[in-house]
């Protein structure tokens, strides 16, 4: 297995969209994400990136660790952004002013600036159909600023505006379920993702560039700052969430859900919890609450992909 | 030589945006700027234009797509108005400081609360800090000249920088005048394919946007403003450069009757006609008085402003927009500090009027300069005056 591990990585791309030198915290699974994304995208792809950590730890003046076309421009926009470069490629090749060279848009950015900010403007932006791939990265709070609370912070977790307090079991919302509410929109390709799965994330980042119109990612990123958890964890965090349920990978193809693996049975929430700062406060009352949810909640998702 | 038509000014601006050759339009609508956005949608729907017209959900995201529009290299446009104007307000910033050309008509109006759509300034001067090129039209000619013009100042390599063409919503948007158009020959001649030095392209990839931490914000700030301000020549010149194509110039004050005028007004956009008008009367009747029409807002015109009042006593700034609490309307409070260090200079008078579409008479305009004379008699300490108010 280790040596598996091993010989695995020598088959991922070499290509490296962002390079190594930028200030991500150690065991940051953002970048490692954004990584294993860029690896998966090759070089022929314009970026738009939301306001977050990946664009603060990136792109310090007079340095940048992007090597590709890449804009950053608000928190909120990057969906419009990436609207306007879609139809200003699509306007310039047909009118003859510029190469039709096959170049994609990604649209990038945080829980925060996909699910909350920027929600308005990646619905409007689907419902019209551009062609680009939307990765959200997802580590379940506004890292950048402080670990603030999001609407894709999990219940319960304690962050900095829902901390765990004598009254307050810290989170008291029940994480937003983007990869639905995204589908809803009809679009071609949603998956979800994990860069502790690297192969699978890889092919699921081909898979939505090569669709005809919008795609969609979500891509659980393990913050080690955010979630008090130590970095040389990251990988196996982000596969315990996937083992537990916490955080199922599957697609969604022209409507029709697909898991992507099937870890039944769920390990026990708990693996997953106590190696996090964030849920320790918990209850085991509250754990065994959220397990009885992540157990249903898995079932919903499997009658999804039943039908 | 082309053609005059009488022609709503909306479509007069959509018709320069057309006759540009945009690649790119994001828009969202709102009172009184739908007929522009309306109009594009129509040019581009029935083939008169190859363009993509992006129908967005909001006007934070209208100008967000303009950005990456831009950035890739197109030639992008788009208009809009008050409310509009205020939802886009921290995407202009990003505009003019990642030195992105976009051209935008504003169809001027007044800002809620409460709820008011007609004419008024006060969404110009709320976005004069965001390092846009501002120019204000007075008349349907003007609107299609001036966003002809746009385009080739807003895309100059020397300036690089987005542009607004201000129209008073109403006054000027929604009536029919006779303009003067080019021939599609003569614009193709005069305004070349949009050249982006450096766009978003896998061949050569670029960062854009990059984050800067104090040891060098204040630099870059420091180069956008060498930047614009030195664009203030080159806009001149771009003008002239009109004037000798299509034989209409423009300049950053406009002066009307002037000469050995000892009593000024300074009007900003439509209300100019009606000023000129009651100069008309006021000098017919004996009065010397003139007028000036601030066309260029930004970058600010110092060096014309202080010779233009040169030998006035009063000069009158007529502002359609309030600076709540604060020194006077935004021309009058920007017009006293340009002139304070003047060793001759008059005195200088503010009214605030027109406000959310109230018309301003020829009458009016005499009253003012009547009031002025008062107030210069009794030598008031007020800092402004609002004008027309029913008390
Ligand atoms: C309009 C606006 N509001 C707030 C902010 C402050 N802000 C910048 S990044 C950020 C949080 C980013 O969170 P997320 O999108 O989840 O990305 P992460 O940093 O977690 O990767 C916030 C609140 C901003 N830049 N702009
Ligand atoms: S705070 Fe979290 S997401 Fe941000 S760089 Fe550090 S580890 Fe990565
Ligand atoms: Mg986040």
């Amino acid at each position: 297995m280790e040596n598996l591990g091993v010989y695995a990585a020598r088959l991922a791309p070499k290509i490296d969209g962002l390079a190594p030198g930028h200030r991500a915290c150690i065991g940051c699974g953002e970048a490692l994400a954004v990584r294993i994304a860029c690896k998966a995208m090759g070089s022929n792809v314009i970026v738009a990136n939301a306001t977050g950590c990946m664009e603060v730890i990136s792109s310090q003046l007079p340095a940048t660790a992007w090597d590709m076309p890449w804009i950053h421009t608000l928190f909120e926009n990057n969906s419009a952004v990436a609207s306007g470069i879609e139809s200003a490629l699509k306007v310039m090749i047909r009118k003859g002013k510029i190469a039709d060279k096959g170049t994609k848009v990604v649209a990038m950015g945080g829980d925060g600036a996909t699910s909350d900010i920027g929600f308005q403007a990646l619905s409007g932006a689907l419902e019209r159909g551009h062609d680009f791939l939307y990765l959200m990265f997802d580590n379940e709070a506004y890292m950048n600023t402080g670990i603030q609370r999001s609407s894709a912070t999990p219940y319960g977790a304690s962050t900095t505006t829902s901390p765990a307090g004598k009254k307050s079991i810290g989170q008291k919302t029940a994480k937003k379920n983007m990869p639905a509410i995204v589908a809803a929109h009809d679009i071609p390709y949603v998956a979800t993702a994990c860069p502790s799965y690297p192969f699978d994330m890889m092919e699921k980042v081909k898979k939505g560039l090569a669709v005809n119109g919008p795609a969609f990612i979500s891509v659980f990123s393990v913050c080690p700052t955010g979630w008090r958890s130590s970095p040389d964890l990251s990988v196996k965090l982000g596969r315990l969430a996937v083992q537990t349920g916490a955080f199922p990978l599957y697609e969604v193809e022209n409507g029709q859900y697909k898991l992507s693996l099937d870890p039944a049975p769920l390990r026990p929430i708990q693996e997953y919890f106590k190696l996090q700062g964030r849920f320790r406060h918990l209850s085991e009352g509250t754990v065994k609450q959220i397990q009885e949810k992540i157990i249903s909640d898995y079932e919903k998702l499997k009658r999804k992909v039943a039908c | 030589m082309g053609k005059r038509i009488g022609m709503e000014v909306s479509l007069a601006i959509a018709e320069a945006a057309k006759m540009a050759n945009v690649d790119v339009v994001a828009a969202y609508p709102i009172t009184p700027q739908t007929h522009i956005v309306e109009r594009m949608a129509e040019i581009v729907a029935n083939g008169e234009l190859d363009a993509e017209y992006i129908p967005v959900e909001s006007e934070h995201s209208a100008m967000s797509a303009c950005l990456g529009s831009s950035a890739a290299g197109a030639r992008t446009f788009t208009a809009t108005a008050g409310q509009g104007l205020e939802l886009m307000h921290e995407v202009l910033y990003v505009a003019s400081a990642m030195r992105l050309p976009i051209v935008m008509a504003v169809a001027n109006r007044a800002l809620s609360s409460p709820l008011n759509v007609w004419g008024d300034q006060s969404d110009l001067m709320a976005v004069r800090d965001t390092g846009w090129i501002q120019i204000i039209c007075e008349n349907g000619q003007e609107a299609f000249d001036l966003t002809l013009a746009a385009f080739k100042i807003s895309e100059d390599h020397r300036i690089l920088l987005p542009v607004m063409i201000h129209c008073d919503g109403f006054y000027l948007t929604h009536v029919v005048e006779p303009i003067e158009f080019p021939t599609q020959d003569e614009v193709n001649k005069y305004l070349p394919p949009f050249n982006y030095p450096l766009p978003l392209d896998p061949d050569k990839p670029v960062t854009m946007g990059a984050f800067a931490p104090s040891f060098i914000y204040t630099e870059a700030k420091k180069a956008q403003e060498v930047n614009i301000v030195n664009s203030k020549q080159l806009i001149i010149d771009l003008w002239k450069e009109f004037g000798k194509t299509f034989g209409r110039e423009y300049h950053p004050i406009e002066k009307y009757r002037t000469e050995g005028a000892g009593t000024l007004l300074l009007t900003l956009g439509s209300f100019g006609e009606t000023a000129m008008t009651a100069v008309d009367k006021m000098r017919d009747e004996g009065q010397d008085v003139g007028l000036l029409k601030l066309r260029l807002w930004r970058p600010f015109p110092f060096e014309e402003l202080r010779e233009t009042v040169n030998g006035a006593q009063t000069l009158i700034v007529v502002d359609r927009a309030l600076s709540f609490g604060g020194p006077g309307g935004p021309a009058f409070s920007e017009i006293r500090s340009a002139l304070y260090g003047e060793k001759k200079r008059p005195k200088i008078i503010g009214f605030v009027g027109g406000l959310g579409g109230r018309d301003l008479t020829v009458t009016e305009f005499e009253g003012m300069v009547k009031r002025a004379a008062e107030i210069n008699d009794t030598a008031a300490e007020k800092e402004y005056e609002m004008f027309g108010v029913r008390e």
